[in-house]
């Protein structure tokens, strides 16, 4: 086994993600299944071989730099038109201290 | 006017001739897609009002007489993945159901400047995240060509209603073949450019180093058209490539007479059935055309949908941390604390695949797997990427199949993720590498499903791509 439960419910803690048990158990034997695959690229030798960091690596040079100009950026209005709980110009959440 | 029949240049032709003006047809386009889509759930949503808001700056610039730009009037569908200031742009998430993006994708902001109509966003796998259009919160599209079958995915939306005629063009999206694999499934021309060919900005991010912006159309030149449009550097993406953009029409001479074409013996070796059989008679048409065909390996091909799944789903992992329940929208009612919020919101928000992938990605990026997964698929990506390049040593673009077989039965392959993984193998090569790469229909089985064939060419040769692409179509159509 490449995943075990307590490894899956430790991963979902790092991601934030709240699982039911149902799938926990649906999770552990799906990873499983595809770790064991990912387990294939233990057959290449990579010893030698960079990692691609940067997708157009090979190609010819395309990156430049833009101006240094002002602009006028979104606004605070319009970012926090989508919040579930604007107030006062700030995004609220719900108590992060335990007193 | 008979909307599933348009083409750019018939609607050019009709606006300019003053047979119709671009409000009228706007109109008649909403009024034909929003009739027709029930038979396919691919449009989420209508945009009536910035439709009709466009077609009016058109029909202004016309009667002025300004050239209204390359895309007038043409009816546009935008992936839902795309974002559209004022029009909601839901991810097909339940997370993003009532989100309303501030601003434009930059690919979004060119194509209306070119005097195009976005009438309505399509249906998509949540976030991206699928080959089927399965995994949609608002339910899965049907391929217009079979209703019974999906019409591929991610973008399956955008596909379907090219195919089905309730839109000229569309933008789709394509991170490990999203665009040309439901191109395939719905017999319509599918292109996945370059990396950094088309921004970025405002295309929500999957997996950056694999997300690419590109176009749908019933034919090569009408994605030829609508890739110019939206090509090229945009300073609000930094990895959006500063080259020079060919007018990619204005080079659909016929003539592919010389090209040399490679054939991937590690694509064919397993490919069999009607597909297999398809893609054989598609490179006699092209030998037939005069172009030189030969054998090639991709040695690596056998490890890419391992290298693919780890790279994409730990760049998902970390892209959609961002859905947390502060920000956009979507936040769970039964949470006292922060932590419990965070983690609530994105259990209840995120559908199966999106908690599959986030798992798989956050797996192989914590403590002490580091090495031993990511930073060991980017050096597989580093060899795949180095067999295109040797490949194109030899010859000045391959020829591929694009899924192993055509649109399968809805509900067949949901209960299986990595069959439905092991399924992308041969789009996900040319992702990986970051060439361009598109599918162009080659006929369809005994049953009626269409093929595509693929054709993969060098970093930003759209041109070659494009040119084997149109001369196959006409050959094919002759």
């Amino acid at each position: 086994m490449k995943i075990t439960e307590q490894e899956v419910r430790y991963v979902a803690g790092l991601a934030n993600l709240k699982l039911t048990d149902a799938e926990v158990s649906r999770f552990q034997a799906d990873l499983d299944g595809i770790l064991e695959h990912i387990g294939k690229l233990n057959e290449i030798d990579t010893s030698n071989v960079e990692p691609m960091a940067q997708v157009l690596y090979d190609a010819e040079e395309t990156a430049t730099l833009r101006a240094d100009v002002p602009a006028t950026p979104l606004g605070s209005q319009a970012a926090l038109a989508n919040a579930p709980q604007p107030g006062a110009g700030y995004f609220k959440v719900p108590k992060v201290i335990e007193r | 006017m008979h909307i599933p029949s348009l083409t750019i240049g018939r609607v050019r032709e009709g606006l300019l001739s003053r047979r119709f003006t671009a409000a009228e047809l706007a109109a008649e386009a909403l009024r034909y897609a929003q009739a027709e889509n029930p038979k396919t759930n691919a449009y989420l949503h209508f945009s009536p009002e910035r439709a009709l808001a466009a077609a009016k700056r058109v029909d202004e610039q016309i009667a002025r007489g300004q050239d209204p730009g390359p895309l007038a009037g043409v009816p546009v569908a935008v992936k839902d993945v795309i974002l559209t200031q004022g029009v909601r742009t839901t991810c097909g998430s339940k997370l993003l159901a009532n989100y309303i993006p501030p601003y434009d994708a930059t690919a979004v902001v060119r194509l209306e400047q070119a005097g195009g109509i976005i009438i309505g966003k399509t249906n998509c796998d949540e976030f991206a995240m699928g080959s089927s259009t399965e995994n949609s919160a608002f339910g899965p599209v049907r391929n217009p060509v079979a209703p019974d079958r999906v019409p591929g995915g991610s973008s399956g939306g955008s596909a379907a209603v090219v195919a089905q005629g309730t839109a000229v063009v569309a933008l789709g999206s394509d991170t490990g073949g999203s665009i040309r694999q439901p191109a395939s499934f719905c017999g319509v021309v599918g292109v996945t450019p370059t990396y950094g060919r088309v921004s970025r900005y405002g295309l929500t991010a999957f997996a950056s180093s694999l997300d690419h912006i590109g176009p749908f159309s019933r034919s090569v030149k009408d994605s030829a058209t609508l890739l110019r449009v939206i090509a090229g550097r945009d300073f609000r993406d930094s990895t959006s490539a500063d080259a020079p953009v060919p007018d990619y029409t204005a080079l659909l001479d016929g003539n592919v007479k010389g090209l040399k074409l490679g054939l991937p013996r590690e694509y064919l070796k397993e490919l069999m059935g009607e597909t297999g059989d398809l893609i054989s008679r598609g490179v006699d048409t092209l030998q037939n055309l005069g172009c030189q065909v030969r054998e090639i390996s991709l040695p690596s091909t056998d490890y890419a949908i391992a290298c693919y799944y780890i790279i994409c789903t730990a760049e998902a992992s970390s892209n959609l941390a961002r859905y947390d329940g502060v920000r956009y929208t979507f936040r769970s009612e039964m949470s006292d604390t922060l932590s419990d919020m965070y983690r609530n919101t994105r259990g209840e928000g995120f559908g199966a695949e999106c908690k599959r992938r986030i798992m798989l990605g956050t797996y192989v990026l914590s403590s002490g797997y580091y090495d031993a997964y990511y930073l060991k698929a980017q050096k597989v990506r580093a060899l795949v990427a180095r067999d295109f390049a040797n490949a194109f040593q030899e010859v000045d673009a391959i020829v591929a199949p694009v899924s192993p077989f055509p649109a399968f039965k809805l509900g067949e392959k949901v209960d299986d993720p990595l069959a439905m993984y092991l399924s992308d193998i041969y789009t996900i090569t040319g992702s990986l590498a970051g060439i361009p790469c598109m599918s162009v229909p080659c006929g369809n089985t005994a049953g009626g499903l269409p093929v595509g064939m693929q054709i993969l060419t060098r970093h930003f040769d759209e041109t070659t791509m494009f040119r084997l692409a149109d001369a196959f179509e006409q050959a094919q159509r002759g």
